[in-house]
């Protein structure tokens, strides 16, 4: 039996995984020509590397195929339903820092934090005769936030890309999105709630509470823990 | 047997075994879609019921949803008919996502009794729980009550704007933001309200942003004006905040909290005639064999999980499991019937129980 490690499959995101396991003695290859999804380990036995996009590693730890894996912490909060009772988390891993925040129009000068964006939906709901959108595709994670600040009058519509645009395009009112630096938001005349985001999210390294686990499997665990120097 | 291994068919003989009861109290047997259009139950409970109910899409129809409770459509159903008073009683399934609690059933059978009388609104919702209470004798429950007309009451009777009552009211169901907004109104939130006005005000020195979107130029300009009559306006008195944290924090037995409201009611008298509508109401239930005076009421019960419950509230709970959900719930929800009928308003109160909890509870296997 091998530990299934899974990383995603491209980019920036694989690049840093590669380097940050490097840093601590495991070296992980991509294997054959660039573009095939294969990949080797070095520097421990029993791991395999599984190379996968980041938006599927979560429901695959989740189902126990990987016993390990990479990806951002707003896709496992916002995909899996009660995450933490199927994958636990190992480590923060430093990089892919982005954070998920709520924008409104930059000409809503009356609008700046929750207060304001509650009061704005009441008012709007009841000219326009239906509530407030906001355009986003993390779903669970926006409504879970936006109801424990207890804000009403205000419903999502899904956005699975370009979603800086929907207020320009007339088709939300506001938007929901992971942003890095802002500049999409500024240049498409939005700015950003000044509360606390909606999520913080930053690469990390999950484990499988329901995969399999032998006892060689627990043992290579122990050995890897040791090189990536994490405590249980 | 456990909650989840319960047969259906048990289950089913046990609702029937309910319905028939209500029946006999006089109730119609009714019968409601369980496929049904999303856009009625999106616009009366929002994204939260989008969370919580399955949704599905039919090119032809649209969004539609797994009946997520019998309230909307048998309400549906009583208006269309015409008839009054009338009781109605239903059984059948209804389909709840559970993402935070993953044990609970996703699935289950409800039987519900519901009354749309408005001649004597205290008798009614007397009959409504001395019927639960009745059949639910023999199990033991604890009985949990409440009444969001008291609060409501307090706060229509606030001395202020009445751009803050009705804030305030739209809040009632949501007590993190309710409090908030007290805050504000009080006097420790004035310096709050000016900082809130002179920051809009340098945001509109700074702008210039194009306008984009639906909401136009005019309606932010409502709101900037809002902002600063509400900075100019006196706080809401601490004496008057100070009686609705009285009203918030009742928990007593009936009769206990009765004495307490009738002395709040001296300094706040716009809560009097939700006092007498209690008053005439545990008549009304001492008057049915209801032992009120060891009767449990709570202002705030119902707060959190019953939106547009605007009156007496009650549920059964299973004593000492306060994790498992409660075998009966149920309330008076004159504000639901009013959006639902388009501001005809027609006074109602109900309630539903979960056969497979009694039959759990019955045979002590929770």
């Amino acid at each position: 039996m091998t530990i299934k490690l899974g990383i995603p499959s491209k980019g920036r995101l694989m690049d840093k995984t590669f380097d940050w396991f490097a840093a601590r003695g495991i070296t992980l290859k991509q294997t054959g020509a660039e573009r095939e999804y294969s990949g080797a380990v070095e520097g421990i036995d029993g791991v395999e590397l599984v190379l996968l996009s980041a938006s599927e590693i979560p429901r695959e730890l989740a189902a126990g195929r990987i016993h390990l894996g990479v990806t951002g912490s707003d896709l496992v909060r916002d995909k899996l339903v009660g995450w933490d009772t199927k994958i636990g988390e190992m480590s923060v891993m430093g990089f892919g820092h982005a954070d998920l925040i709520i924008a409104v129009p930059k000409a809503w000068v009356d609008v700046d934090n929750l207060d304001d964006l509650d009061a704005a939906a009441s008012a709007f709901r009841k000219r326009h005769g239906f509530r407030l959108r906001i355009a986003t595709k993390y779903h669970h994670l926006v409504h879970e936030f936006l109801k424990a600040n207890g804000v009403a009058d205000y419903q999502l519509v899904d956005s699975q890309g370009a979603t800086e645009g929907t207020v320009k395009n007339l088709t939300a009112e506001a938007v929901a999105d992971i942003t890095s630096t802002g500049e999409t938001l500024r240049a498409n005349h939005l700015k950003i709630l000044t509360c606390e985001p909606v999520h913080k999210s930053q690469a990390t390294l999950f484990k499988s509470r329901t995969a399999p686990w032998s006892d060689a499997d627990r043992a290579t665990m122990f050995e890897l823990k040791q090189k990536l120097e994490l405590g249980d | 047997m456990p909650l989840k291994t319960m047969p259906k068919s048990r289950v089913r003989v046990e609702a029937a075994r309910l319905k028939a009861y209500f029946e006999t109290l006089g109730a119609i047997d009714v019968e409601t879609d369980i496929l049904l259009p999303a856009e009625v139950l999106l616009d009366l409970y929002g994204e939260d019921i989008r969370h919580r109910a399955y949704v599905t899409n039919d090119p032809a129809r649209g969004e539609m949803m797994l009946r997520p409770d019998f309230t909307v459509p048998v309400v549906q159903t009583h208006m269309d008919s015409g008839a009054d008073p009338a009781r109605y009683t239903y059984a059948g399934e209804v389909f709840r996502k559970q993402d935070d609690l993953l044990d609970r059933a996703a699935e289950y059978i409800q039987v519900g009794y519901e009354v749309f009388d408005g001649s004597n609104p205290a008798a009614a919702d007397a009959e409504v729980f001395a019927a639960f209470s009745d059949i639910l004798s023999p199990l033991g429950l604890r009985a949990a009550t409440g009444d969001i007309g008291i609060l409501m009451a307090a706060v229509r009777g606030l001395k202020t704007t009445e751009t803050r009552r009705n804030a305030l009211l739209r809040h009632i169901w949501r007590p993190r933001r309710f409090r908030a907004l007290m805050n504000r109104y009080s006097d420790k939130g004035a310096e709050m309200r000016e900082e809130n006005f002179a920051r809009v005000r340098a945001n509109m020195a700074a702008n210039n942003a194009p306008a984009i979107g639906l909401r136009t130029e005019t309606e932010i300009l409502d709101r900037v004006m809002a902002l600063s009559t509400d900075a100019a306006e006196p706080s809401i008195s601490s004496s008057e905040i100070e009686l609705l944290n009285d009203i918030l924090s009742l928990k007593e037995t009936v009769p206990h909290v009765l004495s307490a409201l009738r002395d709040i009611a001296v300094d706040m008298d716009a809560i009097l005639p939700a006092v007498n509508q209690l008053r005439a109401r545990v008549d009304a239930l001492d008057a049915r064999g209801v032992d009120v005076e060891n009767l449990e009421f709570e202002t705030a019960y119902g707060r959190t999980s019953m939106e547009y419950y605007d009156g007496f509230v009650f549920g059964f709970y299973a004593e000492g499991r306060a994790d498992l959900p409660p075998v009966a719930t149920g309330g008076r929800y004159d504000a639901l019937t009013s959006v639902l009928g388009h501001g005809r308003s027609i006074p109602a109160v109900g309630g539903v129980m979960r056969p497979a909890m009694i039959l759990a509870v019955q045979e002590g296997a929770l």
